[in-house]
């Protein structure tokens, strides 16, 4: 194991090497550029033995993971925002055809205006495509992620979407631990499809299906995403054991005896831990829950969280303008008819768009919070209108 | 006089496809899989293709058949070759198959980029010059004056169709060319002549169809014919952007005489409108024929 100082972007790369990835396929968008450039060294200085696809666009990029993954080859990609848009039909397309397809979504907002900044409207919209959805609150996760992303795509045949907050995560360096990859090939044995496409045995797949079956493909992909809680939970484990560094599918921190607990993802968790600190330093009973899981969803784990709280405050970078941000509404559904879910449950829109949420935004989140506001509507954070 | 190539006796299809009676796109597929051979993977995008196949889980195909997105065909290809080769399977064929509405329109982007990185795959286009599957929408293959369901009324005359083979040809490639599923042995040497290059190959196969053309479905081998015969789709072959051959050159006949074989999807043509159509016909001709003796020279 090797200590390197690197971004966001290099820790994706890395996770991709050390996974022997074999087939990768590519299309250039700020901010998860350097995962590209990086990749495409890689392979060209043999570093790592695979194939680098240069696609014309995203819509391409998947179509051509779509294919190797079917013809038996480990395969990666990283995109952001537009591009994961324009990937939309066939994200769709990977998790029906049950592909363990693993790729990293640079967390972008999504244009008109046009903008290159931060936040997850772009993955919360694409929730119901049939990934997993990971969040990573910093690069060794976004590393880890990864290996651990294919140890479980692969045990369930179900496509995984690691996320990283753009510049936060992506152009931020951080001290990342690589692994040995002798030690990684131990975690991730080489992947073994149950079908493939060969001459020697051949096989049509994914032609019209009508109403007969569709439903039952669906509800199969439904058991796998079930599955995948415990397979996730499993394979985190695994990897602690290994590698002394594992994360479950969400974090309650310092939730035990808080009265109020914050909800979030990514990046911003960073800073909700500072602040929590501080809250607690002084006495004050906060807590933090940090999903890193949003499908499939860990009912369980947030429920058992959000126990102790009387008041709940979820801060989502995203907005599904017209109801709310995304985590908002899961946490809200989850919470729902449930013995814990007799609580309110706020929710805050900050940072949208790529505008800072400093300790300072989050102080006056906790405050507005105690001032009991509505519940109902999302509240906006440091709005200037 | 043309040099007869035998066809392959081996089916690689199975009896029994959903394509229309006459289906000019199902005996394409059946002449390119034959000249293909058994070692083969086939990407299919959307289109009559993937109904052509048949419903899960029967399927007409003796290869590995990989349907996927629309105008995806040639995405699919590459990633089925970068999979097969760092699997060290580089003597697996890939055979990417859309339609021109995959092919003209939507896959144009993902096929220029399969040929700019000059990938070895055989990217074949069937063409029956509509969104036939949908019911037969105008696509740019569509021919200037043919009625489409988009199309009802007069107005697109002047709208050429697209040309295909030199767009292609002009990513410098090993291989583009014309086929026609009228002329077997000419489509299947063609197939034989691609799969024996390294690199992109490309070919553009003629397929009327009887459903979208509204003509008897024993016509279309006849039909096929007379599109050659009136040079609406010249059999020639380009190689590495450069050489041009032409394959076939039966004795010509009026764009006019072609398109009385199928009147009803025809909008009546002011004849204006004809010689214009014809005029393009013969431009496109005399520049094929032109780069033909200048390869020969």
């Amino acid at each position: 194991m090797e200590q390197i100082i690197m971004n966001g972007n290099s820790a994706a790369a890395y996770g991709a090497l050390l996974s022997r990835v074999q087939v990768t396929a590519a299309y250039p968008i700020s901010p998860q550029t350097g995962i590209v450039e990086a990749l495409a060294d890689l392979v060209a200085s043999g570093q790592l033995e695979a194939k680098f696809i240069m696609s014309e666009s995203e819509h391409s990029v998947m179509a051509s993971l779509i294919a190797a993954s079917e013809a038996g080859a480990r395969v990666f990609t990283a995109t952001s925002s537009q591009g994961l848009a324009l990937m939309h039909e066939l994200l769709h397309w990977a998790a029906g055809a049950r592909l363990p397809i693993v790729m990293v979504n640079v967390n972008r907002a999504m244009s008109a205006p046009w903008t290159m900044f931060c936040d997850q409207s772009d993955i919360v919209a694409q929730r119901d495509t049939g990934w997993l959805h990971v969040y990573c609150e910093e690069n060794q996760e976004t590393l880890d992620a990864i290996i651990q992303g294919y140890k479980v795509a692969e045990q369930i045949m179900l496509p995984v979407l690691i996320n990283m907050d753009g510049f936060y995560n992506s152009y931020t360096t951080e001290p990342v631990s690589v692994h040995d990859i002798k030690d990684v090939d131990r975690y991730l044995p080489p992947y073994e499809p149950p079908v493939k496409l060969d001459p020697k045995e051949p096989h049509t797949l994914h032609g019209g299906t009508g109403p007969h079956l569709f439903m039952e493909m669906r509800y199969q992909m439904w058991q796998a995403m079930e599955h995948a809680l415990d397979i996730a939970r499993e394979a985190d484990d695994e990897f602690g054991r290994m590698f002394g560094c594992s994360y479950g599918l969400t974090e309650a921190y310092r939730c035990k005896d808080a009265d109020l607990v914050l909800v979030s993802s990514g990046s911003l968790v960073g800073t909700l831990r500072e602040v929590v600190d501080v809250y607690r330093d002084r006495g004050d009973r906060i807590g933090l829950l940090k999903i890193r899981y949003l499908r499939p969803f860990p009912t369980e784990e947030v429920r058992q969280a959000l126990t102790s709280a009387r008041q709940v405050a979820v801060i989502d970078r995203n907005v599904s303008v017209g109801m709310g941000g995304g985590f908002w509404q899961e946490v809200r559904s989850a919470l729902y008819g449930s013995e814990v879910g007799n609580k309110p449950v706020l929710g805050f829109l900050a940072g949208i768009g790529g505008r800072d949420v400093t300790p300072e935004s989050v102080d006056k989140i906790i405050q507005t919070a105690r001032s009991n506001p509505p519940q109902e509507v999302p509240i906006w954070v440091e709005l200037k209108v | 006089m043309q040099e007869l190539t035998s066809i392959p006796e081996q089916e690689l299809l199975y009896q029994g496809m959903y394509s229309c009676p006459g289906c000019m796109a199902a005996l394409a597929m059946r002449l390119v899989l034959k000249a293909m051979g058994p070692n083969t993977i086939l990407a299919l995008t959307t289109g009559c293709w993937a109904v052509i196949d048949g419903p899960f889980p029967y399927t007409s195909s003796k290869v590995p058949f990989l349907h996927g997105a629309f105008g995806t065909a040639a995405s699919m290809g590459r990633g089925l070759r970068a999979s097969l080769d760092v699997q060290g399977k580089e003597d697996v064929q890939v055979l990417a198959w859309g339609g021109d509405g995959a092919t003209f329109d939507i896959g144009m982007t993902a096929l220029s980029a399969a040929a700019a990185y000059n990938e070895d795959i055989l990217y074949v286009c069937y063409d029956n010059e509509a969104y036939m599957n949908t019911g037969g929408q105008k696509s740019t293959a569509t021919l200037p004056g043919v009625r489409t369901t988009t199309t009802t009324q007069a107005g697109l005359a002047g709208v050429r169709k697209k040309n295909i083979v030199e767009i292609m040809a002009a990513h410098d490639i090993p291989f583009a060319a014309s086929a026609s599923a009228g002329y077997p042995h000419d489509l299947v040497k063609k197939v034989q002549q691609a799969k024996a290059l390294k690199g992109f190959k490309f070919i553009h196969v003629h397929t009327p169809c009887p459903t979208g053309w509204r003509y008897p479905p024993d016509e279309g081998p006849r039909i096929a014919r007379l599109a050659v015969q009136a040079r609406i789709h010249p059999l020639y072959h380009v190689r590495h952007g450069q050489q041009y051959v032409i394959d076939l050159d039966p004795e010509p006949i009026s764009v006019e005489e072609y398109f009385q074989t199928q009147r009803s999807r025809l909008k009546p043509l002011s004849a204006e409108e004809m010689a214009w159509i014809q005029e393009n016909v013969d431009q496109r001709w005399q520049t094929i024929v032109a780069r033909s003796r200048n390869t020969e020279a």
